[in-house]
């Protein structure tokens, strides 16, 4: 932060942060509207007046994309909303995206001055203000582009259109370089699409942020799977660089009897069937089907088992447990999903591990058969291990199971290029860390497909580290970025 | 931009072929390998097993047999029209043998399958015979198109009217009982025509590879709707199949699977129906009142 004047408002000096309105859960588990309901300018403004400016900005840190959040947070105080909405784009061109999917807890508001729990005071709202400039600049159609840097002639395509990719891709073409996007799927974004809810991230709203990219120059090319549709070396020949950003889409499946039993979904499956194709519009409004479902079972802790109970939720089910073989200490989801999972009546029942789903004479599942657990010693993630407890099963009758215990990398690219250097054990991609290349002198990964799944924000991390090496490789020969970033 | 439909034809009752342009499909594609295709913007995700290539014309053949919502209005398109969606080539292609004895069985629309293997078994100078067979001579497709690529062609149908009466199965067992060489089997048809095609080969311990049709999304191995047990082990057929060691398949599962959304079928039909009887209101009503 360079030295600047006093900023012209008074702060607010409120310990909490500007609450958010949202749906209450008794309505919003009937429709698949957004939860939260966003700021009002005036909301926005007070938030951004709680920001104190410090100079040292460790929030600026704990973002993956370093976002000038300070000046944001002031510019949004002094009510200069466009020139905030400016200033955010230059660095993260997805706000309205980011602000409602980015773990702020765990990044930028993490590190606020603010931010003392045992004082009763909360961090600067970041992350609430950012999805109000996203959403102001559709509110008010403004088409706010980052400045473009003059054609340098050359060409970079971006595999897989997700997290990683639209964020290589918006930097890349913002440096002048020419952007093809490939993606398997038949719509853009990646798990943003098929994955992320609609109430949690309208697809207007993705839909929008990815028209900018268009609008920048980026161009898309659908239904296009490399691997299949055409091979990794083919592309590398046609492009001067090449970005993979292929996500981890291969679902892990408990490996316990009954698991092909009909009404037995990967949450991959379920929320592509929900989110993707519709299915929730069946069948007045989309082919997809999707089941209906009397008591469904989703197993996992996670974002994604969070997103898939709530899912289940809204498709007006009798009851919907979540079965986690830890605590809810463990739990690996964000806390406000978990938290809104819980008001949105999901019965969590902790401390039991899937042993078997029992199907009926059919081959349709009657009923999951779980092992209870205790927890003992930390594990190798710090984590304390359930320890089954001898002998001691509970059954929960369930028509629907949904196995969200986290997915591997999709091998579709990678087993058509034996070249590419490859984690033997884990079969993601091998990067360098400071630069995303690969052992391939012209291919750049990052996101899952490398650090198997993980948040969406780590995916755009990783896609501008590799587009600033990618920049630097094109423009000066060498992979080495030679400024900081 | 979708992909233009060129050559249209029926073949059979509520069965049609479409040529459409896709270039890198037909560049990149091999016997075996399928196709998802969508029509409209709500439309479902569908597998489809490329039956022809033309690599020239860069185009690839479908065939669609009408058993839901989607591929109803599939065979409603002619040629002009576009499919919306069109990824591939998916899957892993067959492996072909190379100058062996080979029977192919083809069943029902799976012939248009049988049709990309025989073409492919006989450029890699294989003893080609084929078996096809259909519940009745009207139904039965693709006979004059697999024949040049085939040493031997024997045409069964249930009810007899074309060909030998009876099932694939036994126009299979009599040439084992013959003492025919047989290297390899690959059979295509229903589910339940698979079963007894490698029911029939097991305890002679002849190979035979089946294909499978379970129900996609995706069809890249992200959702694992289609996966079957093989060997004791689930396998996603979209990425690892969707040829797989018949020997080794769970065929009562797969059946089991893919009646799953059987009710939903129906649904999605009605549906349709009732949405096309207010449009034709609709219609009749705009019509009366612009009279």
């Amino acid at each position: 932060m360079s030295e600047q004047s006093k900023p012209s408002y008074a702060f607010n000096k409120s310990k909490t942060k500007t609450p958010m309105r949202e749906q209450k859960p008794e309505d919003r588990i009937k429709n698949f509207n957004e939860v939260p309901l966003g700021f009002t300018e005036e909301e926005a403004c007070q938030e951004g007046r709680r920001c104190i400016q410090c100079k040292n900005a460790p929030c600026i840190g704990g973002c993956p994309v370093g976002v000038d959040i300070p000046g944001v947070m002031r510019l949004v105080g002094e009510q200069q909303y466009e020139a905030a909405l400016r200033l955010i784009k230059e660095k993260n061109f997805l706000p309205a995206i980011c602000g409602r999917v980015c773990p702020q807890e765990d990044q930028c508001e993490l590190h606020c001055n603010l931010n003392k729990p045992d004082k009763g005071r909360e961090p600067g709202g970041v992350g609430r203000v950012e999805r109000f400039l996203g959403d102001y600049a559709m509110e008010h159609d403004l088409n706010v582009l980052p400045p473009k840097e003059a054609p340098t002639g050359k060409k970079v395509a971006i595999i897989g259109s997700g997290p990683a990719g639209l964020t290589a891709a918006s930097d890349l073409v913002q440096k002048g370089h020419d952007v093809t996007v490939y993606e398997a799927l038949h719509k853009p974004g990646g798990v943003l699409f098929y994955g992320i809810p609609e109430f949690r991230l309208p697809k207007k709203i993705l839909i929008r942020e990815i028209d900018g990219l268009k609008d920048m120059g980026v161009k898309f090319v659908m239904n296009y799977p490399v691997g299949k549709a055409e091979s990794l070396n083919s592309i590398r020949e046609r492009y001067d660089a090449v970005f993979i950003g292929v996500g981890a889409g291969l679902p892990w499946f408990l490996g316990i009897p009954g698991e092909n039993l009909n009404g037995v979904y990967s949450a991959n499956e379920f929320l592509t069937r929900v989110n993707l194709m519709g299915g929730y519009q069946f069948p007045e409004k989309a082919d997809t089907p999707i089941k209906k479902i009397k008591r469904i079972a989703v197993i996992g802790g996670g974002n994604v088992a969070m997103d898939s109970a709530r899912t289940a939720k809204r498709l007006n089910p009798d009851h919907v447990y979540l079965i986690y073989r830890r605590t809810k200490a463990e739990l690996p989801a964000r806390i406000e999903e978990s938290h809104h999972a819980a008001e949105e009546f999901i019965d969590f029942q902790l401390l039991h591990s899937p042993v078997e789903i029992l199907g009926d004479e059919h081959g349709a599942v009657k009923a999951i058969k779980c092992q209870q657990m205790e927890l003992g010693e930390p594990d190798d993630s710090g984590r304390r291990r359930p320890v089954p407890i001898e002998g001691a099963f509970k059954t929960w009758d369930v028509d629907t199971v949904v196995v969200a215990i986290g997915q591997g990398p999709n091998p579709v690219l990678t087993a058509d290029c034996p070249e590419l250097e490859l984690n033997k054990k884990r079969g993601t991609i091998v990067t360098m860390q400071e630069t995303m290349q690969t052992n391939l002198d012209n291919v750049w990964a990052g996101g899952d497909i490398v650090t198997g799944g993980a948040t969406v924000i780590l995916a755009m991390g990783a896609g501008r580290v590799a587009a600033d090496s990618i920049h630097s490789y094109l423009t000066t020969g060498s992979a080495r970025p030679t400024v900081e970033v | 931009m979708g992909n233009k439909i060129v050559n249209a034809r029926e073949l059979a009752p509520k069965t049609m072929l479409f040529e459409i342009e896709a270039k890198h499909i037909a560049e990149r594609g091999k016997a075996g390998q399928f196709v998802i295709l969508r029509l409209c913007d709500q439309g479902e995700r569908i597998p489809l097993t490329i039956a022809n290539r033309n690599v020239d014309k860069g185009t690839i053949t479908i065939v669609a047999q009408e058993v839901g919502k989607t591929t109803r209005d599939l065979n409603a398109l002619k040629v002009g029209d576009e499919i919306l969606d069109l990824a591939g080539p998916l899957g892993r292609a067959t492996d072909i043998p190379e100058n062996k004895r080979v029977v192919c069985v083809g069943g029902g629309i799976g012939i248009a399958v049988v049709w990309a293997q025989v073409q492919a078994c006989k450029a890699a100078g294989n003893h080609v015979t084929t078996i096809l067979g259909a519940r009745s001579k009207d139904l039965l497709i693709l006979e004059d198109e697999i024949r040049p690529f085939t040493d031997e062609l024997i045409v069964t149908t249930d009810d007899g009217t074309y060909g030998r009466k009876g099932l694939v199965t036994h126009a299979l067992q009599d040439m084992i009982d013959a003492g025919e060489t047989i290297d390899e089997v690959i059979c295509i048809g229903p589910v339940i025509m698979m079963k007894f095609v490698c029911k029939t080969t097991e305890p002679y311990g002849i190979k035979t590879v089946a294909s499978l049709n379970p129900i996609m999304v995706d069809g890249t191995g992200m959702c694992g709707a289609c996966r079957v047990t093989v060997g004791g082990k689930t396998r996603f057929a979209c990425v690892e199949g969707p040829e797989f060691d018949g020997h080794q398949v769970d065929f009562d599962e797969l059946m089991s699977r893919l009646a799953y959304y059987k009710n939903e079928e129906a649904r999605a039909l009605e549906a349709a129906d009732h949405h096309c009887r207010l449009e034709a209101a609709a219609d009749a009503l705009l019509n009366e009142q612009n009279r």
